[in-house]
């Protein structure tokens, strides 16, 4: 195609491919036609998925991100088309995630006229995006691509959005393809410029440690620090726990591992958090469902905290020692100077502690989501893909389903956003033909964002749907057991649909599990089957909650392991 | 709206914590100040003052934001400030590091009687009379804040129809850049 022919929607859609984009989820619309044509006139190895809602575009492209570490497109078209990815760039941003969302817009004579399906969603998307850009100059697009791509994956990723007029997208592109990004404000290469005297005064804190406990983030993750993580962990024989992004960067089922620490987290973690003399975070932003009450967290250990974004330094925690930069650098940097710690009085505490309070649920009474979970991740063995949707579930899933590597945990954290899980389990088959994939849902989320049962059944992705059905919207209606005096409002889904008859009206098939004693045979016939997505329902006990829990804003020393049995307090914290 | 003349009578100006001044050096393009007032809004700081202008090099502008707020609060806003994109550096400036200036428009009315007076409080002041008319006059007045302020009070004494103030703007002493 010569340079003359081109038009911006075409130079944009060249640059994209040769970015290495493998993926576009779009819907179309009238803004967007030029960019939807590009994809049909421009020869590219991207494959471009149709779904059924912006939203779950939005979710697929963050399940591909999180299951890959690289991003994929969004393309949608202005006003409703663009709006409805709000939520899902939320979800990116809080969770740090890459990826690249096109919109279209109006012509640009146009703009801020109230034309039809206009929309100023560069101003509505600017507190949820890392950067955005309104084009203004067909001539650009290569140039403005680049540089999306650019600050999506490099330093803290997240999403970035770019909205393109239609008589830019379909203006003749007359630039330069290879003209250099122009980034002024943006170096990310500073975080591998750390600063020699905080990683000295990190060791000095390391060597005099006791009872050391390492909190293991995201950022450990993106920044693909799992072996010095390890390494670290193992030489200081320091245990380590992990947030709801971090699960699986260090093994969870490695000795050392204390498994998810929180507001849901393991009774060990948490009591590992408040007896430890040393806290070593790498790469987590101490959220408000670990620290509980910021006053009382870790007070009586020092704290060391690694984070590549400055902004995070004493937002939530004063640490003792900040490290600003990448993790896997930083952790290089101190694992080149660390010697063994005699931790063994401290594990065997910690041992104690798991012994006393382990992971529990009943298997009489009734089928409960844990089993399932439990049963998915022992049949799996713990080398599946798993995504989640937001609640009860979601925490058992975390609590259940031990994961053993990076990028295999797909989970919306920050936002909490339900109706992510099963779209971006579609996103993460998409990226991983090949592994298994599971998608567990309750029945509340997994009904935001159930029409991409199309688009699984399309693509025949041989997704495990888990719908665990309460009938509940379970974690509320806890929450208004516990704190509210069992005053239900707002949280009985009355008028569920039957879950196995919708997944037939989209031709996809169903397995049904009503007893504990069924739970075995059909997770293993859904297993076996892979010639597209299987639903799985499981219809469960209403009203099982979700222990050990912290109440927002409380200490982790007011974790309760059981149903108390005096009313509680309303929580102080956030959600 | 009415378009009777607003008179002086007002309070005392209650701050909220500390004064800071920042200096911005951004990117010339259109949202960059969006992105910057939302990171304050979001935190519930009130900007006071904020002066933008194109900068000597036209591809970046220069912000220069009056703000009044804990210390502890700002520094982290200081820092998501300068993770935007479009922010080249964000710094704070105190008095003892900078020169901090901003301009005043006086309007009072004032009768040929009352104008010697006025003219030796606009002297005093370094001010300069850029308008005159038989019953009015508007004083141009630069400095620091406290010199405005002191100004303000002492054309107090006539009836002030209008006051205007650019807001301030700091440059850094020395050779250090601002």
């Amino acid at each position: 195609m010569s340079k003359e022919q081109m038009d911006g929607a075409q130079a944009l859609i060249k640059t994209l491919d040769e970015l290495g984009i493998e993926y576009i989820f779009g819907y179309s619309g009238g803004a967007a036609i030029p960019i939807f044509d590009a994809l049909e006139t421009v020869k590219t190895k991207m494959k471009f998925i149709l779904v059924r809602h912006e939203q779950g575009a939005v979710h697929m492209a963050d399940g591909y991100a999180r299951a890959t570490g690289k991003p994929a497109a969004v393309l949608v078209t202005s006003g409703p088309g663009a709006g409805n990815t709000v939520t899902g760039l939320m979800t990116a941003m809080m969770d740090s995630v890459p990826m690249i969302v096109i919109s279209g817009q109006t012509v640009t004579w146009m703009l801020g006229k109230d034309a039809f399906q206009e929309a100023d969603i560069f101003g509505i998307t600017i507190p949820v995006v890392k950067h955005n850009y309104l084009v203004k100059d067909s001539d650009s697009l290569p140039r403005i691509a680049r540089e999306a791509y650019h600050i999506a994956t490099t330093g803290r990723p997240g999403p970035v959005l770019i909205d393109i007029p239609k008589d830019i997208s379909q203006g003749p592109f007359k630039g330069d393809m290879n003209a250099p990004i122009n980034l002024p404000g943006y170096d990310p290469s500073d975080a591998f410029r750390i600063d020699p005297t905080t990683i000295t005064e990190a060791i000095a804190l390391i060597a005099n440690a006791k009872r050391p406990v390492i909190l293991a983030g995201q950022g450990a993750m993106i920044s693909r620090a799992d072996k010095e993580l390890r390494f670290l962990a193992e030489t200081l024989q320091a245990p380590v726990t992990s947030t709801l992004l971090g699960k699986g960067v260090f093994p969870e089922t490695h000795p050392l591992s204390l498994g998810m620490l929180g507001m849901h987290g393991t009774a060990y973690a948490n009591k590992a958090m408040i007896e430890c003399d040393l806290l070593i975070n790498v790469g987590s932003r101490f959220d408000d469902r670990i620290i509980g009450q910021p006053s009382k967290f870790c007070k009586d250990a020092k704290i060391i905290h690694i984070d590549i974004d400055p902004a995070e330094a004493g937002k939530m925690i004063r640490p003792d020692v900040m490290i600003v930069g990448d993790a896997k650098a930083a952790l290089a940097g101190i694992n080149e100077r660390i010697t063994p710690l005699e931790t063994s009085e401290w594990l065997t505490r910690l041992d104690g502690y798991k012994k006393k309070f382990p992971l529990s649920y009943k298997k009489q009474g009734g089928l409960r989501m844990q089993q399932v979970i439990d049963e998915l991740y022992e049949l799996t063995k713990g080398e599946a893909i798993v995504s989640t949707d937001v609640g009860q579930h979601q925490m058992w899933a975390a609590q259940f389903y031990k994961n053993n590597e990076s990028y295999h945990w797909l989970s919306s954290g920050g936002a909490g956003t339900m109706g992510f899980g099963f779209p971006a389990a579609i996103g993460a088959q998409l990226a991983h033909p090949k592994k298994t994939v599971i998608s567990i849902s309750g029945d509340g989320g997994f009904q935001m964002t159930l029409f991409e049962l199309a688009t699984a059944q399309i693509h025949r992705l041989p997704i495990k749907i888990v719908v665990l059905n309460n009938h509940y919207l379970g974690m509320v209606r806890q929450w208004q057991e516990l704190f509210f005096e069992n005053r239900e409002s707002g949280v009985d889904l009355i008028g569920n649909p039957d879950f196995c008859k919708l997944a037939a009206a989209y031709g996809i098939p169903s397995v049904h599990i009503k007893r504990p004693a069924d739970v075995t045979r059909q997770l293993e016939k859904a297993l076996a089957y892979n010639d597209g997505p299987i639903l799985i329902h499981a219809e469960c006990v209403k009203t099982e909650n979700v222990f050990p829990m912290i109440p927002a804003g409380a200490a982790l020393e007011d974790m309760i392991t059981e149903a108390p049995k005096q009313k509680m307090a309303k929580p102080v914290g956030s959600t | 709206m009415s378009h009777n003349p607003v008179t002086t009578e007002v309070p005392p100006v209650q701050r909220r914590g500390a004064l800071h001044t920042l200096s911005i050096l951004v990117n010339n393009e259109p949202g960059v100040l969006m992105r910057i007032c939302q990171v304050f809004s979001r935190r519930g700081f009130n900007i006071d003052s904020l002066v933008v202008s194109e900068g000597r090099n036209p591809n970046f502008s220069r912000m220069t934001i009056g703000i009044s707020g804990d210390s502890q609060g700002l520094n982290q806003i200081i820092m998501q400030v300068g993770k935007l994109i479009d922010v080249i550096h964000c710094f704070e400036h105190t008095s003892d590091n900078s020169v901090t200036k901003e301009m005043i428009l006086i309007k009072i009315q004032c009768s040929p009687g009352d104008r010697s007076m006025a003219l030796q409080i606009s002297e005093h002041f370094n001010g300069k009379t850029v308008d005159l008319t038989p019953t009015s006059m508007i004083v141009m007045i630069t400095g620091d804040s406290p010199k405005i302020d002191a100004a303000v009070g002492m054309f107090s004494q006539f009836n002030i129809i209008e006051t205007v103030r650019t807001g301030k703007v700091v440059m850094a002493r020395g050779e250090q850049p601002t």
